[in-house]
C-alpha cells in the first residue's frame, strides 16, 4: 500500500510525535508513504479566514504537487494526518469543481491545477485522514491481527474534534453527528472505548490565541466529561485539539476550577503501542501530562 | 351546426394577461361559429343567464366556454346548457386560465394561445353528438378503513343515516392515535374517557360490522359497485368464544413481547389485549414472541381459557365485501426522528417521543401514570420538550407544520406539573402556533399558571452528562444567547406523515398521495374530503396532520359525502365510454386483457366472438381504444376524430 503524504505544518512542530508515531506505524503495518516534495502550507486557519481565493491557492499548490507525485510513484492516494490541512485541501478541491474560481486560482498559479476528471481517475487527488485510510482501506482486522499487546483495560474516549466528519457534504466520511471510526479502531486494539457523547464537540481551536478564555472553558467541557465518562485518556487525531486538551490543561483547569490528570495522546501513539513498536517511535516523551500511570494498566512502563 | 363561444375574464385572472374581446372577435370567424362574447364571470348567476339568453336568442346547437380547468366548472357549464335545452354533451370548454393566463405574461402571445385553443374546442364541438347517462344500482354499504376518531365518527354517522358499514381496522383494536392519549387539550379531559363510548358504539351498532386485525388487499370496481377483499389476520384466538377475560395475559410466561400499543416504553405478554377499553376486547397471540408457535413447546394460555378459544393453528383469512362508497382513515405515524444525529438518534433512553411520554402520563400505560424515567425508573424534575423535530425543518426534507404539536406539548408540561408540582419543564419552540379555539389561551395557562419556561429556539444537541442528567444546549433566539438546560428527560414533538402502510393503501384505493404518504384530497378548498377517485373519501390525519376536533369534523363531512351519494335511488353512469363497432371487430380479446376495470368481455354474434363493453363498469379510460389494433372501439365524446380535428384546428392556425 503506498500512499502520496501531506504532514502538515503541525506535524513538523507542535505535534512531531503524531508524525513520528503516523510514520511509524504505517511503517510496521507494511504503508509506504511518499512524503510530497516542496510541499507548503495548505493555506488554513489564517489564511482562508482572510482571503479564500489565496487559501485554495495554496492548497491547488500542494495538489498539483500530489499529483504529480502520484502519476510517478504509483501512489494511490493522499493522505494527510491533520484534520485542518485535510478540511482545507478537500474544500480547495471542492471549490475547483466551479470554472469561474478554478480560472482565478490557476492565475495566481506558476502552471494550471490539473482538472478534477471523472471519479476513480481523478488528476487532482482527493485528500484522506490516515484515520479514514486505516479504517476503510487497511481495514480493522488487519490491524487487530498485527496487535502484539493489546491495550485491554484501558478505557479511552475518542475525541474526533469538529472537522473530521464535519461538514459532512465535503468530508464524506462517517457519521457528521456521532463518528464511530476511532472507537472500532481503539477497540480493535484491545482498549475499552467509554460512551463519549462529547467527541465531536468544539475544543476552542484556534481561539486560544486571540481569546484563551474559550478555549480554556471549552476544553474544560471535554476534559470534565471524558473524566465523568471514566476514562484513563482521550484519544485524539488532531493538532490542534490535542494542544488545547494536553499543554493547555492547567489553563483549562484555572477556568473550571478543577484539577485534571488527563492523558491525551494520538491514535496513532496507542496504535505503536498496540503493535509493540519501540518507545522511540512513539514519542510518548513529547506529551505535557505523563500517561505513565495509565500506561501501567496495560503493564506498559514509562519513564515519566 | 350554430355554435356559441363565451370568452370568460374571470375578473383579472384571465383579462389581465388575454384580450378576451379579441379572441371573442378571433372566434368568430371560426366554421359553425354563429354568436361569440366575451363576459365577466362566465360562471356566476348573470354569466350562466346570458348563456342560456344567447342559446335561444341564436338558436344555438351547441356551447364553448374558455375559462377556467374543466375540474372546476365543467358540470356547472353542462347544467347550464342542459337549463338552455341543449344535451350537456353539446358542450365545450377550453381552458384559458391555468393553461394560458396564469403561466405566461406576454398579453400578444398569450391571446394567440386562447385562440388557438378555442379553435380546437370548436372543431371538437363540431363533431360532438348527444349523449344520455343511464341509471343504475348501488349498494347502501360503506367501507371504512381505520378505526381511528376520524373513521369512528364517519361509520356512525354513516350506520345512524341507515347505511350498512364495515370497518376495517389494522390492529387488534381500534381507538387509534387518541387511544393512546392520556388527556385532551384544550379542555384537559381524559382522552380514553370521552373515545370509549364512540368506540362502544361502534361495537354495538347493528349497522356496523367490526373487522379488527384486518387489511384491505384489494379493491376493484366503481362507485357504487365496489368488490373489496379483506385480509383477516390470523390471531391465534377464536374471537367468538374469546370472552376478554384475560386470564391467559395474566398466565403468558413470554413477558418480554414489545408493546405497540405502549410506544414499546415496556414489555407486554406474547397473547395480549393491547389496553383495558379496547374494543373488540378480544385476546390476540404476536406470533413472533409466542413459545408454543415459534417452539412447540408451552400451551399455557390454550390450558387456562375457560372457553377452549385458543387456536395455534389459525391462519390469515381472506374475505370479500361488496360496497358502494369507501372512506380512508387510515391516520399518520410519527416520522424517523433518528435521523437527528444531533439528539443521539435513539441511542439516549431518556429522549423519548411525545407518543412515548404520553403512556407514561396514562393510568393505564406501563408506569400507571406515574412518570417515571426508561432508564433507571426515576421521577424527572426537570423535563425538557423539543417542538418541531421532523417539522418546518427543510434540511431532512421536511419542510411542513404538523400542526398539533405546539398544543400536546403546552398540554404535556400542564400535565407534567400536575403529577409532579416541584418539577420544572422548558420548552424550546420556533414559533407557538396555536389557532383553534380556546388554544392560545392554553398555551399562555402552561407558561403563566404553571411556570412552563417556553424557549424560542432550536436544540442544538443533547448530551449525556454522565451523571444522569443530559445537558440540553441550544439558543434563544428572542435574547440573542445560548442556552443550556439540565434536564432529567427529553420529550421530543416528533412530526407527523401518513400511516405506515399509506402508499399502498392508496395505490389499493386508485387515489393520489404526496411525498410524505398523506392522501391527497380533490380540491385542497372546495373538495377537502373527496378524492379523484369516485365513490373514495377522505376522513382525518390520512390526508394531512389534523388535531381531534377536525379529525370528527372531517369524519361527519366523509359521512356526509357517502350518505349523500349511497341516499340516491340509483346512480347515473356516465356516457363517456367506450362503444364497440361489431364490424370492424376481429374478436382479438387485447381489450379485454387491458382493460383494468373487467369492464370488456367476449360475446357470440351470429358463431363470431367479439367484444362487448359493460356500460355500466366502463370508466371511459380509454385504454382499450388505444390497444385495438382494428380501430374498432372508440371512446363516445372523444373519438378519433374528434381528437384529429383538433389536432389539425392547432397545426392550422
Amino acid at each position: 500500500m503506498k500512499f502520496a503524504y501531506y504532514p502538515g505544518c503541525s506535524g513538523k512542530g507542535t505535534s512531531v510525535e503524531y508524525e513520528i508515531s503516523t510514520k511509524a506505524v504505517c511503517s510496521a503495518l507494511g504503508i509506504y508513504l511518499q512524503e510530497l516534495a516542496d510541499w507548503s502550507c495548505c493555506g488554513s486557519t489564517p489564511a482562508h479566514a482572510t482571503d479564500t481565493l489565496l487559501s485554495a491557492a495554496l492548497s491547488a499548490r500542494n495538489l498539483s504537487l500530489a499529483a504529480e507525485a502520484m502519476k510517478q510513484s504509483g501512489a494511490t492516494k493522499l493522505a494527510t494526518p491533520c484534520p485542518s490541512c485535510l478540511a482545507n485541501l478537500k474544500t480547495a478541491r471542492h471549490h475547483m469543481a466551479n470554472q469561474e474560481f478554478r480560472r482565478k486560482v490557476d492565475k495566481l498559479l506558476d502552471s494550471p491545477c490539473p482538472p478534477l476528471g471523472p471519479k476513480g481517475e481523478e488528476p487532482l487527488p482527493e485528500t484522506y485522514s490516515i484515520l479514514q485510510l486505516l479504517v476503510e482501506d487497511y481495514g480493522l482486522e488487519n490491524i487487530a491481527a498485527k496487535v502484539t499487546r493489546p491495550l485491554k483495560g484501558l478505557k479511552i474516549a475518542p475525541y474526533y474534534g469538529c472537522l473530521l466528519s464535519r461538514p459532512a457534504p465535503i468530508m464524506q466520511f462517517d457519521d457528521p453527528e456521532n463518528p464511530t471510526s476511532m472507537d472500532r479502531l481503539l477497540e480493535a486494539l484491545g482498549a475499552e472505548v467509554v460512551p463519549f457523547p462529547l467527541k465531536t464537540e468544539c475544543c476552542g481551536a484556534a481561539m486560544g490565541i486571540p481569546r484563551r478564555d474559550i478555549t480554556a472553558r471549552l476544553s474544560a467541557r471535554l476534559l470534565d466529561a471524558a473524566t465523568t465518562f471514566g476514562a484513563d485518556m482521550i484519544a485524539v487525531a488532531c493538532p490542534l485539539c490535542h494542544m488545547n486538551l494536553d499543554l493547555r490543561q492547567e489553563q483549562a483547569a484555572k477556568a473550571s476550577g478543577v484539577s485534571y490528570d488527563m492523558p491525551v495522546l494520538y491514535f496513532t501513539q496507542l496504535m505503536g503501542i498496540a503493535l509493540g513498536l519501540p518507545d522511540s517511535d512513539l514519542a510518548l516523551d513529547k506529551l505535557s501530562v505523563s500517561p505513565a500511570a495509565a500506561l501501567q494498566k496495560i503493564g506498559k512502563e514509562i519513564s515519566a | 351546426m350554430r355554435i356559441g363561444v363565451f370568452i370568460c375574464h374571470c375578473g383579472s385572472n384571465i383579462a389581465g394577461t388575454v384580450d378576451c374581446a379579441q379572441v371573442a372577435k378571433n372566434a368568430t370567424a371560426f366554421p359553425d361559429v354563429a354568436f361569440a362574447t366575451d363576459t365577466m364571470y362566465a360562471c356566476s348567476e348573470p354569466g350562466q343567464d346570458a348563456i342560456v339568453a344567447a342559446v335561444k336568442e341564436h338558436h344555438l346547437d351547441g356551447v364553448v366556454v374558455a375559462s377556467c380547468t374543466p375540474r372546476m366548472h365543467e358540470p356547472t357549464f353542462r347544467r347550464t346548457v342542459e337549463r338552455a335545452g341543449l344535451n350537456r354533451y353539446m358542450f365545450e370548454m377550453a381552458n384559458i386560465r391555468e393553461h394560458v393566463s396564469w403561466i405566461g405574461k406576454d398579453k400578444e402571445a398569450n391571446t394567440n394561445k386562447a385562440t388557438e385553443l378555442v379553435r380546437m374546442a370548436v372543431e371538437k364541438l363540431r363533431r360532438d353528438a348527444p349523449l344520455y347517462t343511464k341509471k343504475f344500482d348501488s349498494v347502501k354499504k360503506v367501507l371504512v378503513i381505520g378505526g381511528g376518531v376520524a373513521g369512528i365518527q364517519a361509520a356512525l354517522d354513516c350506520a345512524d343515516a341507515g347505511i350498512q358499514v364495515v370497518m376495517v381496522e389494522r390492529e387488534t383494536s381500534i381507538g387509534g392515535k387518541m387511544a393512546k392519549l392520556d388527556k385532551t387539550f384544550p379542555t384537559v379531559d381524559c382522552s380514553s374517557c370521552i373515545l370509549g363510548p364512540k368506540m362502544v358504539d361502534v361495537a354495538q351498532h347493528p349497522n356496523i360490522k367490526l373487522l379488527a386485525a384486518s387489511e384491505v388487499t384489494n379493491v376493484s370496481g366503481y362507485v357504487g359497485n365496489f368488490t373489496v377483499s379483506i385480509k383477516r389476520r390470523a390471531t391465534y384466538v377464536d374471537w367468538s368464544k374469546c370472552t376478554g377475560c384475560g386470564l391467559c395475559t395474566e398466565k403468558c410466561p413470554s413477558k418480554k413481547t414489545p408493546d405497540k400499543f405502549n410506544e414499546f416504553m415496556g414489555p407486554t405478554t406474547a397473547i395480549n389485549i393491547p389496553f383495558p377499553q379496547a374494543i373488540p376486547k378480544k385476546a390476540a397471540i404476536n406470533p413472533d414472541y409466542c413459545r408454543k408457535i415459534k417452539d412447540g413447546k408451552c400451551g399455557v394460555c390454550a390450558k387456562v381459557c375457560p372457553t377452549g378459544a385458543i387456536n395455534y393453528e389459525m391462519q390469515d383469512e381472506v374475505i370479500t365485501e361488496q360496497v358502494g362508497a369507501i372512506v380512508a382513515a387510515s391516520g399518520y405515524d410519527l416520522m424517523d426522528w433518528t435521523v437527528y444525529g444531533e439528539y443521539g438518534a435513539g441511542r439516549y433512553p431518556d429522549v423519548i417521543t411525545s407518543l412515548q411520554y404520553e403512556r407514561l402520563l396514562s393510568a393505564a400505560g406501563p408506569t400507571g401514570g406515574h412518570i417515571q424515567r426508561p432508564s433507571d425508573g426515576k421521577e424527572p424534575k426537570s423535563v425538557v420538550f423539543i417542538q418541531c423535530v421532523g417539522s418546518r425543518d427543510r434540511s431532512i426534507g421536511r419542510p411542513y407544520c404538523s400542526g398539533f404539536c405546539c398544543m400536546y406539548t403546552a398540554k404535556q408540561a400542564v400535565l407534567t406539573k400536575d403529577h409532579i408540582p416541584d418539577s420544572q419543564s422548558y420548552v424550546f419552540y420556533m414559533d407557538i402556533r396555536a389557532p383553534g379555539k380556546m388554544y392560545d389561551e392554553f398555551t399562555r395557562r402552561a407558561m403563566e399558571e404553571y411556570g412552563t419556561e417556553y424557549i424560542r429556539g432550536r436544540v442544538s444537541c443533547i448530551q449525556p452528562n454522565g451523571r444522569g442528567q443530559y445537558l440540553v444546549r441550544g439558543v434563544d433566539t428572542l435574547m440573542g444567547k445560548p442556552v443550556e438546560v439540565l434536564a432529567d428527560l427529553v420529550v421530543l414533538a416528533v412530526g407527523v406523515e401518513g400511516a405506515k402502510g399509506a402508499g399502498k393503501l392508496a395505490e389499493t384505493l386508485h387515489i393520489s398521495y404526496d411525498h410524505y404518504g398523506f392522501f391527497m384530497e380533490s380540491h385542497c378548498k372546495l373538495r377537502p374530503v373527496e378524492t379523484n377517485t369516485a365513490g373514495v373519501f377522505l376522513a382525518g390525519a390520512c390526508q394531512g396532520a389534523k388535531d381531534i376536533p377536525s379529525s370528527v369534523a372531517q369524519g361527519s363531512g366523509a359521512a356526509a359525502k357517502v350518505i349523500g351519494l349511497l341516499s340516491k335511488p340509483q346512480l347515473e353512469s356516465d356516457p363517456q365510454i367506450s362503444v364497440v363497432d361489431i364490424k370492424r371487430c376481429v374478436g382479438c380479446g387485447k381489450c379485454v386483457d387491458v382493460c383494468p376495470f373487467q369492464a370488456i368481455t367476449k360475446q357470440s354474434i351470429r358463431g363470431e366472438v367479439k367484444a362487448q363493453v359493460i356500460e355500466a363498469v366502463c370508466q371511459g379510460c380509454g385504454l382499450c381504444v388505444a390497444t385495438c389494433p382494428q380501430g374498432a372501439i372508440q371512446l363516445s365524446h372523444f373519438t378519433d376524430n374528434q381528437i384529429l380535428a383538433e389536432v389539425n384546428a392547432l397545426c392550422q392556425c
